[in-house]
C-alpha cells in the first residue's frame, strides 16, 4: 500500500537526524523555560540544573520531573511561559474537581498542534478528498479541537458534530458521506449499534478509517468496530498538558502509535526510582515538550504505563513507537472517557457524611461502560424505612455526579461487607479487562 | 406505651437472614413477630422480640446495623373487619401509616397487627379512644 505522509521529511527523517533536531529544539526550550517559568526555575535551582549544563538531548535526565501535583500547585498560571497576550486559546481537562489542568496555547502551539493530529489523519489514509466527521466533544476538551484543526490542514471537508446526538451523526454520516470517523472508541460502537438497528449495512455508509482515542479500548473491541463500520480502526493517544490528541497515532501497521518525537521526547522511567529505563522496558510515560511556547512542560510524568519501540515500521515512519498504555501508576480510571480518581469518591463520602468505605465497580457491557459505588450503611443513617433507604442512595449518586462528572449507580451495603484483601480494602474492582 | 421493634438492615445475600435468627435462637431470644422490606439491594428486617435489649446487644456485637423503633401494637378481635376498623381510626385522625405487619397469639383467639407511624403517642390515643387494646411491652414478653 502507497504510503502518504503529511509532514514526510520529519515522519521518515533517519533516527540521528532526529537526535540532533530534538537537542537543538530541547537547548532552546531549556533556556525559554528557566527564563520565563519560575515555578521550573525552582525545581532545576533546587536540582543544582543550569541551562547550560543541557547541551542536547542525552542531557535530559539531569532535569526534574513535572507531575500532576505540581500542576495543581502551579494553577493557573505558574507554568506559564509566555505572556497572557501571546495566547489565543485555553484548554482544560475533563475537569474534576481539584485537578483540573489548564493549558495555554500560542498561534505556533496550536498550529503544532493541528500538524500532529493532520499527521494521524493522513496515517489513517485522509486526504483533501476526505469528509471528516469530527464526533468528540469540542469546547475545552482538547478530542474536537484537536482533530477539527487536523482535518482542516489535511484539507478534509470537516463536519464539526462534536459528540452526543446519534440520530443527527447517522444523519449526517449517510447524507454527507463521510469517510472518516473520529471520535472516542465507546462511541464509536455505539454509533455502529444505532447504525445496525436502523438497518444499515456496512457497505451502506461510506466510511474508510476510524481515528479513535481518549480512553482505553482493547484489540477485541477494534476488531468489533472495524467489522460492524466496514472500516480500519486507528488509535491515537494524547493529553491535555502536552496539547491534547496526536502526541502519537497509529500507522498502516496498526501495531503501536508513532510518537511526534519533533515536538514531544518520550522517556520511559522507573516510576518508583525516577531513573531512565532502555527501550524496550515497561515504565512510566514521560513527555517533553520540545518547542511548545506557551505552556511547555518539561519531563512530565503522564502515570501511564507503557513501552518504546525503535523497531523499523512497514509504514516507512522513522518516529518511535509506543505501546498502548498498559496500566496507570496511580490509581486513576478512565470511566465513560471521563478521569475518576478514588480519592474523589472518598472526598464526597466524608462530605455526606459516610465513612470512606467504599468499593468502585467498573464493567463494560455492550461496550459501554458501567459504573457502581458499594457504600457501607452507616448506624446514624439507617432508618427502618425503605423509602428514606432509596433516597439516600439517590442523593449520594448525586453528589458523586456533580463531583465526578459521571452518574453512577450507588448501592448501599452492610457494615464491613466490603472485600479487604490482607487487611486491606480492594477499593477498585474493574471487569473491563482491556488490558 | 409503645413497643419496640428491631430493625435490622441485611444485604441481598444468601443466608443473611438466617445467621440473625440463628444467633438469636442462641441467646434464647424468641421471635414474636417478623416482617421483611425489601429492595434489589438491600432488605429490612424488622423484628419484635421478648427482650429486645438483649438481641439489640447481641447483634450488634455480631456487627449487624440495628435501630430500635417505637411502633404501636394492637389488639385485633379475630373476626371480619376488625382490621379495617383499627385503620380507619387512624385515617379518620390523618395519622400517616408508614407501614404494618401482623402476627397471631398462640393461644389467644386475636390478632395483633404492629403498625409504624410518626407519631405513635397520637395513633395509641386515637386507638384507645376507640375502645382498642393496646399491646405493652409487659404483653410482648408474655405472648
Amino acid at each position: 500500500m502507497a504510503q502518504n505522509y503529511y509532514q514526510k521529511e520529519i515522519e521518515t527523517m533517519p533516527v540521528e537526524e532526529m537526535k540532533k533536531l530534538q537537542s537543538e529544539k530541547l537547548v532552546k526550550q531549556v533556556k525559554h523555560v528557566y527564563e520565563n517559568v519560575p515555578y521550573y526555575k525552582n525545581l532545576m535551582d533546587e536540582k543544582g540544573v543550569k541551562p547550560e549544563d543541557i547541551k542536547g538531548i542525552d542531557d535530559l535526565h539531569k532535569l526534574p520531573f513535572l507531575t500532576k501535583a505540581d500542576l495543581r500547585d502551579a494553577y493557573p498560571y505558574g507554568l506559564l511561559a509566555k505572556p497572557l497576550d501571546d495566547c489565543v486559546r485555553i484548554q482544560s481537562t475533563s475537569g474534576t474537581t481539584g485537578r483540573r489542568v489548564v493549558a495555554f496555547y500560542t498561534q505556533n502551539d496550536i498550529d503544532l498542534w493541528e500538524d500532529c493530529c493532520a499527521r494521524a489523519i493522513v496515517a489513517a489514509g485522509g486526504t483533501k478528498k476526505d469528509v471528516c466527521q469530527v464526533a468528540y466533544g469540542y469546547g475545552l476538551f482538547t478530542g474536537g479541537p484537536g482533530l477539527n484543526g487536523g482535518s482542516h490542514k489535511v484539507g478534509c471537508l470537516t463536519l464539526p458534530m462534536s459528540s452526543g446526538n446519534t440520530e443527527r451523526q447517522i444523519q449526517f454520516m449517510t447524507d454527507l458521506g463521510a469517510t472518516i470517523l473520529c471520535c472516542t472508541p465507546s462511541y464509536a460502537a455505539y454509533i455502529a449499534e444505532t447504525l445496525k438497528e436502523q438497518g444499515y449495512k456496512p457497505e451502506d455508509i461510506s466510511l474508510k478509517a476510524g481515528i479513535f482515542g481518549a480512553e482505553p479500548w482493547t484489540e477485541e473491541m477494534r476488531r468489533g468496530i472495524e467489522e460492524s463500520l466496514g472500516i480500519k480502526a486507528y488509535d491515537i493517544y494524547g493529553l491535555t498538558e502536552t496539547t491534547g490528541p496526536g502526541v502519537s497515532f497509529e500507522c498502516s501497521e496498526q501495531t503501536g502509535m508513532h510518537v511526534n518525537e519533533d515536538h514531544f521526547y518520550a522517556e520511559i522511567i522507573d516510576p518508583d526510582t525516577g531513573e531512565v529505563l532502555p527501550e524496550g522496558s515497561k515504565g512510566e510515560l514521560v513527555f517533553t515538550s520540545l518547542d511548545k511556547e506557551a505552556f511547555p512542560l518539561l519531563r512530565y510524568r503522564t502515570r501511564d504505563i507503557c513501552v518504546l519501540s525503535r523497531k523499523k515500521c512497514s509504514c516507512g515512519r522513522t518516529l518511535i513507537k509506543m505501546a498502548k498504555p498498559m496500566g496507570r501508576t496511580d490509581d486513576m480510571l478512565i470511566i465513560r472517557g471521563v478521569n475518576v480518581f478514588p480519592s474523589q469518591i472518598e472526598t464526597v463520602l466524608l462530605n455526606e457524611g459516610y465513612e470512606p468505605n467504599y468499593q468502585i465497580v467498573v464493567d463494560r457491557v455492550n461496550n459501554n461502560d458501567t459504573f457502581e459505588v458499594n457504600v457501607e450503611m452507616t448506624a446514624e443513617k439507617f432508618t427502618d424505612k425503605v423509602a428514606e433507604i432509596i433516597a439516600l442512595e439517590k442523593s449520594l449518586a448525586n453528589a458523586l455526579k456533580t463531583m465526578l462528572g459521571i452518574n453512577p449507580a450507588v448501592h448501599l451495603v452492610a457494615p464491613k461487607s466490603i472485600a479487604r484483601s490482607e487487611g486491606k480494602a480492594v477499593r477498585v474492582v474493574d471487569k473491563r479487562k482491556l488490558i | 406505651m409503645a413497643i419496640k421493634q428491631l430493625t435490622v438492615f441485611v444485604e441481598n445475600k444468601q443466608g443473611t437472614v438466617v445467621s440473625i435468627t440463628d444467633t438469636l435462637s442462641k441467646h434464647n431470644i424468641n421471635l414474636r413477630a417478623l416482617s421483611i422490606a425489601e429492595t434489589q439491594d438491600f432488605g429490612i428486617l424488622r423484628l419484635i422480640v421478648n427482650d429486645e435489649e438483649s438481641a439489640e446487644k447481641i447483634l450488634k456485637e455480631e456487627g449487624y446495623l440495628i435501630k430500635i423503633t417505637d411502633v404501636v401494637g394492637v389488639k385485633i378481635g379475630d373476626e371480619a373487619g376488625k382490621l379495617s376498623e383499627a385503620l380507619k381510626v387512624l385515617d379518620d385522625n390523618k395519622i400517616n401509616m408508614e407501614y404494618l405487619y401482623a402476627f397471631m397469639a398462640r393461644t389467644e383467639k386475636h390478632a395483633y397487627v404492629v403498625i409504624r407511624v410518626e407519631d405513635h403517642t397520637a395513633a395509641e390515643t386515637a386507638l384507645a379512644d376507640a375502645g382498642f387494646k393496646l399491646v405493652t411491652e409487659a404483653d410482648v414478653e408474655k405472648l
